[in-house]
């Protein structure tokens, strides 16, 4: 005889539901996926295209907004450029840039080098030779660019040989030149230790220093540069307005295109426009265009479309498994362990589609990149956000299928 | 004593329609622990009403039901499904064999929902197989075992949660008069080791096999006691 506590555990143990683990859920899910595995991949190219394209629009956002970043580099973020535009506010304004425009500009907090410069001659068409007469005097299209020393500096060059003019021959207004590269090359000059010279319209001047490289205007490799006091004396002043090359300290540069007119021209500030670099907030901006938006919304029609694939095909398997539904319920499944099952099964697929979407998604990004030898780049946050969208995807597609099999009686599901 | 496996006391049904259907008409019934008991009727006559309230699938609206001492009536959905899944083996007409999975699959579903530790199932699994005498098939698909064999499977799976009681609605319905009889007298061997077993078709010859008969017609059971 089992005693009477004893039969009052057993009926309590009887009574009480454990239901389905996660585990044995994972499990069940994982097999109902698995039973039509054609059906399952099919249920899931919604999703997968849903994701992919969302994950590539983003990727793809980013790379191009990267590639700007790349643009917009540290050169680029401590430049600023004035320009002479007193012809256009006054006619009789005359030059801009007052004689000691380097000083004046270099004694501002955080300027570090700037001068003046502009192509010199551009109205009489300078000729530049190697030599004043003969062979060599065939004449080059090479232009001659009137530069203060401080302009060349604040170009950041890179000599190959010789030195820059610095303050004496520019003062002294000496025919001196720096070249570029290119220029020694057409000009036939190689070597500085014969201390050679060119001829500007039959002027000789001694090459002091010849350029291998320049990070900014690199168009001056191809360029006679020659004092900027020398090129006026000579040839009178720029024809069609100078310009002023400023390197700045990191993150100064906004405040001193601010400053410089005033700094330059305290009485007349308009006759001179600083452009200071681009602010890369807006470059993104304008990359974040009507397009990707497009493309986004292109992207959310594919995960609805995947999405009522995915709710369609469970509801067919839900109608199809009636009677395994039955099953499971006179196995001791309760209602809320067959729409468990049922919502895994959709949520699964989902994610599944998520996964191989997001590796679609980037493999396409990565593959445009490469084609336009961009560096890819794919924010961590897209990549984690790709299956979580299928999983919701496929959860909330699963949501009525999994409704109506809760409610499925065992008693008629055991008929069929 | 322990208390009676089965316990209608005045347990009915009326599907309320309209039109009302009295589909079980209200009666007492007691099946002690051990018993072999056959009920049979025609079609129509409520046998279905009768499993489905004994199974738990379907509740009474008049009367107590005590499974097992358990008053059923008392119960929310959820202890019903779990003294269901704990307590009844089912063996149904058509098998209802999940066709993707193997024997031994199929037979560990049923312990999917019981609380029976996972490392416990393979061994409880292969071990009702071979109650059945299908150790040897294991892994094999329903579809490529005979109908015979595919009623032992489900047999297995009804054995495997140890229930109180074997629930089998016409379990040879499908099967030829060979298949038939090994599971007969499966079911005989089983009732031998002290498996409470109740049968329910509508064949008179199968009827016979318990030791106790329990008639139904048009929704009323009567009792005839069967001397062998």
């Amino acid at each position: 005889m089992i005693p009477r506590s004893r039969r009052r555990e057993r009926a309590v143990e009887a009574v009480e539901s454990t239901g389905l683990g996660p585990r044995d859920l994972l499990a069940e899910a994982t097999a109902g996926i698995l039973q039509r595995p054609a059906r399952s991949v099919l249920t899931a190219l919604g999703t997968v295209l849903g994701v992919g394209a969302f994950v590539a629009v983003l990727g793809l956002t980013a790379t191009a907004s990267s590639q700007i970043d790349a643009r917009f580099d540290l050169l680029t973020a401590t430049e600023v450029t004035v320009e002479d535009i007193a012809a256009e506010q006054d006619e009789f304004a005359g030059r801009a840039f007052p004689a000691d425009a380097d000083a004046r500009v270099e004694r501002l907090n955080g300027v570090r080098h700037a001068g003046v410069y502009w192509t010199a001659g551009t109205d009489r068409g300078l000729r530049v030779t190697a030599a004043p007469v003969g062979a060599g005097a065939g004449g080059r299209p090479i232009d001659v660019v009137a530069a203060s020393p401080g302009a060349l500096r604040a170009a950041v060059p890179t000599l190959a040989q010789g030195r820059l003019y610095d303050g004496y021959p520019s003062r002294t207004k000496q025919p001196v030149a720096v070249i570029g590269s290119g220029a020694a090359t057409l000009l036939g000059i190689t070597t500085l230790e014969a201390h050679p010279a060119i001829f500007i319209d039959g002027k000789p001047f001694t090459v002091v220093g010849i350029l291998s490289d320049l990070s900014r205007k690199a168009d001056l490799l191809l360029s006679v540069v020659v004092p900027r006091t020398t090129a006026e004396t000579l040839w009178g002043p720029p024809a069609r307005g100078a310009k002023m090359l400023i390197a700045t300290d990191t993150g100064a540069a906004v405040q001193i295109a601010a400053e410089a007119p005033t700094a330059l021209r305290p009485d007349h500030p308009e006759y001179l426009k600083a452009i200071p670099p681009p602010d890369p907030g807006t470059l993104r901006a304008d990359v974040t265009s009507d397009l990707n938006q497009l493309f986004l919304l292109l992207s959310g029609i594919c995960l609805v479309i995947g999405a009522v694939g995915i709710a369609n095909t469970t509801l067919v398997a839900v109608l199809e498994r009636t009677g395994e539904i039955g099953l499971r319920r006179a196995l001791g499944a309760r209602s809320r362990d067959i729409t468990a099952q049922f919502l895994a099964e959709s949520g699964a697929l989902g994610s599944l589609g998520g996964l191989i979407g997001t590796s679609l998604g980037t493999v396409t990004v990565v593959g445009v990149a490469v084609v336009r030898d961009w560096t890819p780049v794919v924010h961590p946050a897209t990549v984690a956000a790709g299956p979580a969208v299928g999983l919701t995807t496929g959860l909330l597609a699963g949501l009525y299928p999994a409704w109506r099999a809760a409610r499925i009686q065992p008693t008629e599901a055991l008929q069929r | 004593m322990t208390a009676p496996v089965i316990e209608f006391r005045q347990v009915g049904l009326t599907y309320p329609g309209p039109p009302r259907v009295p589909a079980f008409r209200p009666c007492d019934l007691i099946i002690e622990r051990g018993e072999f008991v056959t009920v049979t009727g025609p079609s129509g006559a409520g046998k279905s009403t009768f499993l489905n309230i004994a199974g738990l699938l379907d509740a009474p609206t008049t009367g107590r039901y005590l499974l097992d001492g358990v008053d059923t009536g008392a119960l929310k959905d959820a202890a019903r499904t779990a003294l269901r899944g704990r307590r009844i083996g089912f063996v149904f007409q058509s098998f209802h064999l999940l066709p993707h999975r193997s024997a031994l699959e199929n037979v560990l579903l049923a312990m999917v929902y019981n609380g029976v530790p996972r490392k416990e199932r393979a061994a409880r699994a292969r071990e009702a197989l071979d109650r059945v005498g299908l150790g040897h098939r294991t892994a094999a698909p329903p579809t490529r075992l005979s109908g015979g064999e595919r009623q032992r499977v489900a047999i297995a799976r009804a054995l495997v949660t140890r229930p109180s009681l074997l629930l089998c609605d016409e379990p040879t319905g499908n099967l030829d008069t060979v298949n038939a009889s090994t599971v007969l007298g499966l079911l005989d061997g089983l009732h031998s080791d002290g498996m409470t077993v109740l049968v329910i078709t509508h064949d008179a010859g199968i009827a016979a096999r318990g030791a106790r008969t329990v008639a139904l017609r048009d929704g009323v059971l009567t009792e005839r006691v069967v001397t062998t």
